[in-house]
């Protein structure tokens, strides 16, 4: 994404920050703030809806609904308001997965308030990557850590769940600690990398890669078909 | 807007799959040299100021490395660096994290500065994967050749050899951190194929593997002891005793101040330059992406290397245009995604190296066989409807849910329609020419990451920048550390900007005084030029 919607010529109502401004139909939030003169530093990051950094909460005019959104995948709509949530404050766990024993248990060490999940569906309703969060908290409560990673491959840290959560949790560092434990934790070391890391330390490649290093430029080219 | 993507869809041909006509060596020559933007004369301009003198460049690229400071005034070095560090990291991507995490277990004191926050950078948009030869029959031999014929050997072979050799411990580096790779129901890791390769070498995370690579080291970055400042990109590096790199200016975002550190060595970690968007290209990269590293370093005195040639991504979408640039990751094409031109017709093989089908796309539309967008702009049909065909319905979904989930937001459901693409500003194939420790030609100054130049040769592999973070952001923070603790204890008396001096001399000396541009440009400016 880069400066404006290029196929739209009429404007929409939205304001921004609390103030008002008309902006083209089809930009997205960040494009609708460039639009109207802001710079966006805090809240502006891959714009290409990976990275989390652009939360956004907003309403509809005529409509009490609070809702939230990524600002770079959102587009604006006639009588929306709208302000980026730059940075939602967490409590992250300090602990190396490498040092993990027990990571089940070890859980409420590091997020006791992961238990206090009180089921209200809030985090879920709210997650703008459609994460069934509140189902996420259960397993990783439960131990279930695989159904946890795939719940929650998707998700991008943005924090909105944070935002909502009437526990106070942080779901979206909870899921992070219940994948990591079962990448390092639960699945089997994966044994064609486990046969390929011991061909290479006995030096099965050696031999030939030598051989490759061993050439002139033009005869690495040929050796390996090079077309150009 | 649903109005105006209803309309451009019901404007969609009956797709022939007949197989496009075979190219012959010559034919791809041919097509590279006619269409791809490396090739072409047009938009380019040449360096007559610094170590590439002399070298064809795109413009932008050389409005980037000839340019004056952010600097600007008499340059007072304060009595005191704000910051003293055995190891200043400049990048927070994954190259810059990786470099941290091993520079920090050697003991070194390390500061990872970035411009946004840890994490924000190329990597974390990353789709399709990592290449590693892992698969029976597959060898870091074959990994060599491969990306030798795809780099057009232009590739230095000693760089090539310790990625594809160390490729292997570093996934599991990666492993056992955590990091889910997609597995296969024995257990291994899942390999795909890309582009240009004669196995299937992928390792991802479905369509988020840069993303499931970032989660996971940036919070192992933010919990080990390295210092972390964000908003702070690096403007200038400083020089001392004999030339040598002595640290750098970070300019603080926020408070809007200059942060003077002074560093025993310094790695760039900065990325690609994306967002210079060269020839008017949209890009798939992020904000930040804007070519500091190259800027700061070239200045010093740093040779680059391949800094003419740049990856154009075939499959950028074009439309919707508030989308434009978004990637569309390569292993839809090698799960069986096919491309046609306005006519429904096949125009290349999908699976042909990068810069080739990108050469391809441009051509249709230079010639008339283009799909014309609302907005002016032309692309092609990536159609992923024939992955769901050949290999059971509802693979598309199970394996590329970002795609799915992105394009849907913007009312185009990829498993019914074709996607319209165009090549987008992708990669920087060269960079800051370093050595197999990440070393630059400036004394305690490395690289690592997109930044550094000669591992890709001239067209980059799908997959092998990733790998390259591990493998040189790995050896960086080694080489790095083991630098800081040998050097000789230096005096900040000694630290200068007199190469910021010095380049600014010669240029005016080369362009009579007319005015240069400011670099690095830290963002693009975006915003509506009347408001």
């Amino acid at each position: 994404m880069d400066s404006l919607p290029k196929e739209s010529h009429t404007l929409v109502h939205v304001s921004i920050n609390g103030r008002d401004y008309e902006v083209p139909a089809g930009s997205t939030m960040v494009q609708a703030m460039w639009y109207t003169g802001h710079e966006v530093i805090h809240g502006i990051g891959c714009l290409g809806g990976v990275c989390g950094a652009c939360a956004t909460v907003y309403r509809m005019k005529g409509d009490f609904r609070l809702r939230n959104a990524l600002a770079c995948q959102t587009l604006v709509q006639d009588g929306m308001s709208f302000s980026m949530l730059d940075s939602y404050p967490i409590q992250r766990a300090h602990y190396d997965v490498a040092a993990l024993t027990d990571p089940k248990e070890e859980l409420f060490t590091f997020y006791p308030e992961s238990a206090t999940c009180r089921n209200c569906n809030a985090c879920t309703e709210v997650c703008p990557q459609g994460i069934d969060v509140r189902d996420a908290v259960w397993r990783a409560n439960f131990g279930d850590f695989k159904a946890v990673a795939e719940l929650t491959m998707s998700c991008v840290m943005c924090g909105l769940c944070v935002s909502r959560c009437i526990a106070e949790m942080a779901p979206h560092e909870i899921a992070l600690y219940a994948r990591r434990a079962y990448g390092a934790k639960e699945l089997p070391f994966p044994s064609n990398l486990k046969t390929r890391l011991g061909e290479i330390e006995a030096g099965t490649f050696s031999r030939e890669m030598n051989h490759l290093l061993s050439l002139s430029p033009a005869e690495l080219k040929k050796e390996c078909e090079v077309k150009s | 807007m649903s109005d105006l993507v209803e309309s451009f869809y019901s404007r969609v041909p009956v797709l022939d799959e007949t197989p496009p006509p075979a190219l012959s060596p010559e034919d791809r020559q041919r097509l590279l040299k006619s269409y791809y933007p490396d090739y072409r004369p047009e938009g380019k301009a040449t360096l007559r100021v610094g170590p590439n003198a002399g070298t064809v460049v795109p413009e932008e690229i050389a409005t980037l490395l000839e340019s004056r400071s952010r600097l600007q005034g008499t340059r007072i070095i304060p009595d005191h660096p704000d910051r003293e560090v055995d190891v200043l990291i400049i990048g927070g991507g994954g190259a810059g994290i990786t470099a941290a995490l091993y520079a920090a277990e050697q003991g070194v004191s390390v500061l990872l500065a970035t411009k946004l926050r840890v994490g924000d950078s190329n990597t974390v948009m990353a789709e399709g994967g990592i290449q590693s030869a892992l698969g029976e029959g597959d060898s870091p031999v074959e990994h060599f050749r491969d990306t030798f014929r795809g780099g057009h050997g232009e590739n230095d072979p000693t760089l090539l050899s310790v990625l594809v050799s160390e490729g292997p411990r570093m996934v599991e580096w990666l492993v056992s951190r955590g990091i889910l790779f997609d597995r296969d129901p024995q257990g291994n890791l899942s390999l795909r194929k890309g582009g240009g390769t004669s196995r299937p070498r992928l390792i991802s995370a479905k369509d988020y593997t840069g993303l499931e690579l970032i989660r996971v080291l940036k919070e192992d970055v933010v919990n080990s002891p390295v210092d972390i400042l964000e908003f702070s990109p690096a403007v200038e590096l400083l020089q001392g005793p004999g030339g040598a790199c002595a640290g750098a200016v970070l300019w603080d975002l926020d408070s809007r101040k200059n942060i003077f550190v002074k560093a025993r060595t310094v790695i760039l970690a900065t990325g690609g330059t994306g967002r210079l968007h060269l020839g008017g290209f949209a890009t798939s990269n992020h904000f930040g992406a804007t070519g500091d590293g190259l800027c700061m370093a070239y200045r010093m005195g740093a040779k680059l290397v391949h800094i003419d040639s740049f990856q154009y991504h075939p499959t950028g979408v074009i439309f919707p245009s508030e989308m434009a640039g978004m990637l569309i990751t390569e292993a839809v094409r090698g799960a069986g995604a096919r491309m046609y031109n306005v006519l429904g017709r096949r125009f290349v093989n999908e699976l042909e190296t990068r810069d080739v089908v990108a050469s391809a796309i441009i051509r249709e539309c230079s010639e008339g066989r283009g799909v014309p967008t609302p907005s002016g702009a032309f692309g092609v049909y990536l159609d992923l409807a024939s992955i769901d065909r050949d290999a059971g319905e509802g693979t598309v979904t199970k394996r590329f849910p970002n795609i799915v989930k992105l394009m849907t937001r913007h009312q185009v459901d990829p498993t019914k329609v074709p996607i319209l693409v165009y090549p987008t500003l992708h990669y920087q194939n060269g960079g800051i020419r370093t050595d197999e420790n990440a070393h630059t030609s400036i004394r305690n100054l490395l690289v690592a990451g997109e930044a550094s130049g000669g591992l890709h040769g001239t067209n980059r592999l799908m997959g092998n920048s990733l790998l390259e973070l591990f493998v040189f952001g790995r050896r960086a923070g080694l080489e790095g550390s083991k630098e800081a603790r040998e050097r000789a204890p230096f005096s900040w008396k000694e630290v200068s900007l007199a190469h910021v001096e010095n380049f600014e001399q010669a240029l005016a000396r080369e362009f009579e005084g007319a005015e240069r541009p400011i670099a690095p440009s830290l963002f693009p400016d975006y915003r509506r030029k009347d408001s």
